[in-house]
C-alpha cells in the first residue's frame, strides 16, 4: 500500500488514511503496556543488577553481613597480590586464543568442501553439526573426563598406533588444558553453519570468470572465497570470542570443581564461581565480573579496529 | 548485530553448485572420490567419541576402558537399569522431568514477553525508541556473570534459591534480549498493509498484536521455544547456583552426581545416564533440524 506510506501527517483525504496515519501516531501508551515485561526485566534483572555489582565491586560483602565499603580494595588484590586470578587469566586467554581460531579454521574447511556440491549435503551438514549439538552438555564433558583419563579412548587409540602411553591427559597440567581446548574445537557446528550460509551468497560469476582465467581451486579459495567471507569471518570471531570467554561448564565438569591439577584449567568463569559461591566472597566475584566486562568489551573493540585492514565489504551498491 | 544476509550483500540468487557444472574428466571424478573419502573419515572421527559414549552404555563395566571396539561382546541393557534408579530409590526420570518443567517454563516466558516486547519495537511509535532498541542490542552482549550476583543476592533475599523460580521467572521478563532482535527482525518482514487493514476495520495495537502479528510470526516464536529449550536444558551454571536440593536436582545436577560416586562399577551407570540425558535434544534435532540450522545460518544463533 503505498498509499499510506507517502502521505502527508496533515492532510488525510479518506477516512481510509486517516485511520491508517493514526496508526502510525505515537502509541506511548501501548508501547508502555507492550514492553512493560520489558522494562520490569531491564531494571530489576539487567541494568539494576550490573550497576550493582559494579556498586559491589567496591565493598566486602559475604551474602550475610550489610556490604563492606573497601574502596579499590578488591582491584588491587586481584592486580597485584592474587596469583590464582593471574592464573585464570593465563588460563583463559590460552583457551580462548587457541581454541577460537582452531574452532574457525576447521568450521571454514568443512563448510568450503560441503558447499562443492557435495551429495547429501544436509546430512553430511546434520552429521558435523551434531558436537556442537551435544557440546554444551554435563554428558559430554563427562565423556571427554573419561576419554582423556589414564584407561580411557585416547590412550586406547595411541597405543594401536604403536605408542604406549598411561598418561592421564586431565589429569597433566601440561596438557589438561588442552583436551578443553579440543572439546571446544570438536564443536565448530554452528560457525560452519553460518560459514555455508554466506558461502551461498558468493555470486557464482565470480568463480565462472576465475575459472576461465585458469584459476584452480586452491588460488579461487584464497583470491575470491576468503576476502568475500571476511565479514562473515569476523562475525563468528567476535561471537565465539565472547563465548568462550564466558566457558564453564566443560571446565568446571573436567577439571572437577577444583580448576584440575595445579589449577590448569582454572578459567575465569570457574574461579569467579568459586569467589562468590564457594567463598562468599561477593564483593572479590563482583570486580571479577567488571573486570571481565571490561576485558570482553576490549577484545571486541580491538577487533573491531583491527577489522578495517582485513574485512571487505562487498555490498557497495 | 545484522543478519548474514546483510553482511554479504544479498545480490544473487544462491547458485546451485560451484564447480560441478563442468564437464568431468577421470581427474575431476578421482578428485571427486577423495572428496567424499575425506568427507566420510572426518564424520566418523567426529562422531567417533559419540558413538564409543553410546557403546560404552552397552557394555558390562570390565569391558568399558580398555578396548577401543564399539561392539561389546554380550550386549548389556543393566547399565541403563542401575542408572535409572539410584541407591535411595529415586529414579533418573525426575530429574529429566524437572528438567522439562524447567525448560518448557522458560518456553513459554520467552515466549510471551519477547513477542510483546518486539512489538513493540517493530510496529508501534513512541518516544525514545531509538534509545530503548539501542539498550535492547546492549544487553544482549553483555557477559551473563556481571549481572549474576546481584541477581542471586536478590533471589537469596526473596526466599527462591531452592525453587525453580530464578531459571524461570527472568524469562517472563524478556532477559534474554537476543529473541526480541530475532522477532523484530521477523515482524519487520510481515507487511504493515495487514496491521493497517486491521486497524480499519477498528483493531487497536492489542488485538493487531493478537489477531495479525502473533499467528503470523509462528516460524519465530517456534525457532525461539527450540533454542530456548536447549539452552535451558543444558544450563549448567545457573542451575548448580540456584539448586542444592537433590529433589530438585536437574539433569545436568543428576548427571554430576555420578562423577561423585568413583567406583568402577558407577562408570556403565554413568555412561547409561548420560545418553538418556542426550536424548531429548537429539529427538528435538531430529524434528527441527531446518529450523534450527536456518536459525543458526540466519542469526548468528549459538547452537
Amino acid at each position: 500500500m503505498t498509499m499510506t506510506s507517502g502521505l502527508d501527517r496533515r492532510a488525510p483525504t479518506t477516512v481510509r488514511a486517516a485511520r491508517a496515519t493514526e496508526l502510525r501516531r505515537p502509541q506511548g501508551k501501548w508501547a508502555l503496556l507492550f514492553l512493560s515485561p520489558w522494562i520490569v526485566g531491564l531494571a530489576l534483572l539487567t541494568a539494576g543488577p550490573l550497576l550493582a555489582s559494579l556498586y559491589l565491586s567496591f565493598t566486602n560483602y559475604d551474602l550475610l553481613s550489610t556490604p563492606q565499603w573497601a574502596g579499590v580494595e578488591n582491584y588491587t588484590k586481584m592486580f597485584t597480590a592474587d596469583p590464582l586470578w593471574r592464573q585464570s587469566v593465563l588460563v583463559t586467554g590460552v583457551y580462548v586464543a587457541v581454541a577460537v581460531p582452531l574452532q574457525l579454521t576447521f568450521a571454514l574447511l568443512l563448510a568450503s568442501v560441503l558447499n562443492r556440491g557435495i551429495r547429501g549435503m544436509s546430512v553430511w551438514r546434520a552429521l558435523y553439526y551434531l558436537p556442537s549439538l551435544f557440546g554444551s552438555s554435563v554428558a559430554i564433558a563427562i565423556l571427554w573426563r573419561e576419554i582423556f583419563g589414564a584407561n580411557g579412548l585416547f590412550n586406547n587409540i595411541l597405543g594401536m598406533i604403536g605408542i604406549h602411553s598411561t598418561t592421564s591427559w586431565i589429569g597433566d597440567p601440561d596438557w589438561s588444558l588442552g583436551t578443553l581446548v579440543l572439546l571446544r574445537a570438536w564443536e565448530f557446528g554452528s560457525p560452519m553453519i553460518i560459514f555455508l550460509a554466506g558461502l551461498r551468497q558468493i555470486p557464482a560469476e565470480l568463480y565462472e570468470s576465475a575459472s576461465l582465467d585458469g584459476a584452480g581451486t586452491v588460488r579461487k579459495f584464497f583470491a575470491i572465497t576468503l576476502p568475500m567471507l571476511t565479514p562473515i569471518v569476523f562475525f563468528n570471531l567476535i561471537l565465539q570470542i565472547i563465548s568462550a570467554f564466558q566457558v564453564f561448564g566443560s571446565a568446571f565438569i573436567i577439571g572437577g570443581g577444583q580448576g584440575g591439577p595445579g589449577n590448569s584449567m582454572l578459567v575465569y568463569t570457574l574461579y569467579l564461581y568459586q569467589a562468590a559461591f564457594n567463598n562468599f566472597q561477593m564483593g572479590y566475584a563482583a570486580a571479577m565480573a567488571w573486570v571481565l566486562l571490561v576485558i570482553i568489551g576490549a577484545v571486541t573493540a580491538v577487533n573491531f579496529w583491527l577489522s578495517r585492514y582485513w574485512v571487505h565489504y562487498s555490498d557497495e551498491q | 548485530m545484522t543478519t548474514i544476509t546483510q553482511l554479504v550483500g544479498k545480490s544473487t540468487p544462491p547458485p546451485a553448485t560451484v564447480p560441478a557444472s563442468r564437464p568431468s574428466t577421470a581427474g575431476r571424478r578421482a578428485a571427486r572420490a577423495l572428496l567424499y573419502v575425506v568427507l566420510t573419515v572426518g564424520v566418523v572421527a567426529m562422531l567417533y567419541p559419540l558413538v564409543w559414549l553410546l557403546s560404552a552404555s552397552l557394555k558390562p563395566a570390565d569391558e568399558i576402558f580398555g578396548s577401543v571396539g564399539l561392539l561389546p561382546r554380550s550386549w548389556d541393557l543393566s547399565n541403563y537399569v542401575n542408572g535409572w534408579t539410584s541407591a535411595d530409590g529415586s529414579t533418573f526420570g525426575r530429574p529429566l522431568l524437572n528438567s522439562v518443567v524447567v525448560s518448557l517454563g522458560a518456553v513459554v516466558g520467552n515466549i510471551v514477553s519477547c513477542s510483546l516486547a518486539a512489538f513493540a519495537f517493530a510496529r508501534l511509535e513512541f518516544r525514545f525508541k531509538r534509545t530503548a532498541f539501542a539498550l535492547m542490542m546492549v544487553t544482549i552482549m553483555l557477559p551473563a556473570q556481571v549481572t549474576i550476583i546481584p541477581q542471586y543476592i536478590l533471589f537469596h533475599y526473596l526466599g527462591w534459591v531452592n525453587t525453580y523460580l530464578p531459571l524461570i521467572l527472568p524469562k517472563f521478563f524478556a532477559v534474554d534480549a537476543f529473541f526480541i532482535f530475532l522477532m523484530v527482525q521477523f515482524i519487520r518482514g510481515i507487511p504493515r498493509d495487514l496491521d493497517d487493514a486491521a486497524a480499519l476495520d477498528g483493531c487497536n495495537p492489542g488485538k493487531i498484536y493478537l489477531k495479525v502479528i502473533l499467528p503470523l510470526l509462528t516460524p519465530a516464536l517456534v525457532t525461539t521455544a527450540i533454542f530456548t529449550f536447549l539452552w535451558t536444558y543444558n544450563d549448567f551454571f545457573s542451575q548448580l547456583i540456584y539448586i542444592s536440593e537433590s529433589q530438585l536436582y536437574t539433569v545436568p545436577l543428576a548427571l554430576r552426581q555420578f562423577i561423585d560416586g568413583t567406583g568402577q562399577s558407577e562408570f556403565g551407570p554413568m555412561f547409561a545416564m548420560s545418553v538418556v540425558s542426550l536424548l531429548p535434544t537429539l529427538v528435538l534435532f531430529l524434528i527441527f533440524q531446518r529450523l534450527i540450522v536456518d536459525g543458526i545460518s540466519t542469526s548468528g544463533m549459538k547452537g
